[in-house]
């Protein structure tokens, strides 16, 4: 096989570095598009699974931990304070505030592999508590009236942020 | 090593650091295998660039440096495709680029269960130069290596590769079983092999401060791995196998750093094995290239 790599490599760096270049400039406008399809997914959690108590709700350090994670794993499509980002729901609504922690952590262990988001079971279980505890921690915020959901429609999410969020 | 294994590996290098410094930062939770597979796949629109190096002891010729790039990509969250640009340099002999590969693995089920099952297929075009050894198989030995690389480069592989990865973690404990059947497309049988894998991270609970060297950024596990035969003469007879102790450091800035070092269980097998690697998570790649031709993806 007669083939010289250095060109070959050197075109495909330059390609990706200028992709990511690309992409430093933009802002994260382009909000994920959500139904209310998105958070129907929370009801399909087994009764067992909602059960389950969070056995670091009371964990000095758990809402600290699970901001870590939370920064390292989900910001990228959740965005960085959980309103919802191009490729991934609003956290700061009433669907996951009243949910149940064991439904949450339900959600992280399965994933919604057909709607985009990965399984978390590779975090540890008590990882995936610490994520839970953060994510109840927070609050929920109402959608601009501007960007509210249209009769029957589709809408951007929330972007009326909360400023002490982290 | 040779100057030329030198560039190419400074190259790759580069390549990374580049992508490093213009890309967000976020952690990476890689379990630590470099031949076995689990059933976690790429999160859906990030790009993960890797580049490992592989060094084997050779009895009965030199001892060489194979090194690897990948480009994994996660095309959506039930499919992720992997390009692989494989070099090799043999002591007192000489470097070359020895293939490349593209491969294909999809998840099977939509919830997560004991045991996950992954659909795994790659298209190989390497020539017999190759000695990454990503994979054993069929009557693989260490004699097939020997020969110097003008003499193996000859010899050119077009391969299809089934694995079915079998995976699941249970209490910080990942495991994974990888059977493995290969068809060379010269007409050649088919051959088959495995990879077994554990591993836990070294603490399961995260810190409520972000550290470089917390106990849970370490994952530490070990791999088993070797041929099966072919159709012909399936079994353990003439084939190689090895087992070795890996370990995965993820550091903050989405960076991973492999170490694996590989033992030889039998006569047919390389007496050490010792491999590297580093990868670079680079989230959101989907998007950048879909707004670089004017998509808001």
């Amino acid at each position: 096989m007669r083939a010289c790599p250095a060109p070959v490599l050197a075109s495909l760096g330059f390609l990706i570095i200028s992709m990511c270049v690309a992409g430093q400039d933009k802002a994260r406008s382009c909000r994920y598009h959500w139904d209310a399809q998105v958070y129907a997914e929370l009801t399909k959690a087994p009764a067992k699974a909602r059960a389950k108590r969070n056995p670091l709700e009371h964990d000095p350090d758990a809402i600290a931990a699970g901001r870590n994670l939370f920064e390292q794993h989900c910001t990228e499509c959740h965005g960085d304070f959980a309103e919802g980002g191009r490729k991934g729901p609003s956290l700061l609504v009433p669907e996951i505030h009243d949910a149940q922690p064991g439904t949450i952590f339900w959600i992280l262990t399965n994933g919604v592999v057909w709607r985009g988001m990965p399984v978390w079971s590779k975090l540890p279980e008590p990882q995936r508590w610490q994520l839970v505890t953060y994510i109840k921690s927070l609050g929920v915020v109402e959608p601009a009236p501007a960007l509210a959901a249209p009769p029957g429609g589709r809408s951007n999410s929330a972007t009326a942020l909360p400023s002490p969020l982290r | 090593m040779t100057l030329s294994s030198v560039r190419l590996s400074f190259l790759f290098l580069v390549l990374l650091w580049s992508l490093a410094v213009l890309s967000r930062t976020i952690q990476a939770q890689e379990n630590p295998y470099i031949v076995a597979y689990d059933h976690y796949l790429e999160e859906p629109g990030n790009l993960e660039v890797e580049y490992f190096s592989a060094f084997g002891t050779q009895r009965g010729g030199n001892d060489f440096h194979a090194f690897w790039a990948e480009f994994e990509y996660g095309a959506t969250a039930w499919w992720t495709t992997e390009f692989y640009v494989d070099a090799q340099s043999t002591f007192g002999d000489s470097t070359l680029f020895t293939g490349i590969r593209w491969e294909n693995r999809f998840r099977v089920l939509k919830r997560e269960h004991f045991i996950n099952p992954v659909l795994y297929i790659e298209y190989e075009n390497t020539n017999g130069a190759d000695k990454i050894l990503k994979e054993v198989e069929g009557h693989d030995v260490e004699a097939d290596y020997a020969p110097r690389n003008a003499v193996l480069r000859q010899e050119h592989d077009h391969e299809l590769e089934f694995k079915l990865l079998l995976s699941g973690t249970h209490k910080g404990w990942n495991f994974v079983e990888n059977s493995i059947a290969t068809k060379n497309l010269s007409n050649q049988p088919w051959e088959f092999g495995y990879a077994l894998g554990t591993s836990r991270p070294l603490a399961l609970k995260a810190s409520a401060k972000r550290c470089s060297f917390c106990r849970q950024n370490f994952i530490a596990g070990a791999e088993l791995y070797g041929g099966l035969g072919d159709r012909y003469r399936f079994g353990l007879h003439d084939t190689s196998h090895y087992l070795a102790p890996v370990v995965a450091w993820n550091l903050p800035a989405d960076w991973t750093l492999r170490f694996s070092a590989g033992f030889g269980l039998n006569d047919n097998s390389h007496r050490f094995l010792l491999r590297w690697g580093i990868s670079r998570e680079i989230p959101g790649f989907g998007s950048m290239v879909g707004r670089l031709f004017g998509g808001h993806r």
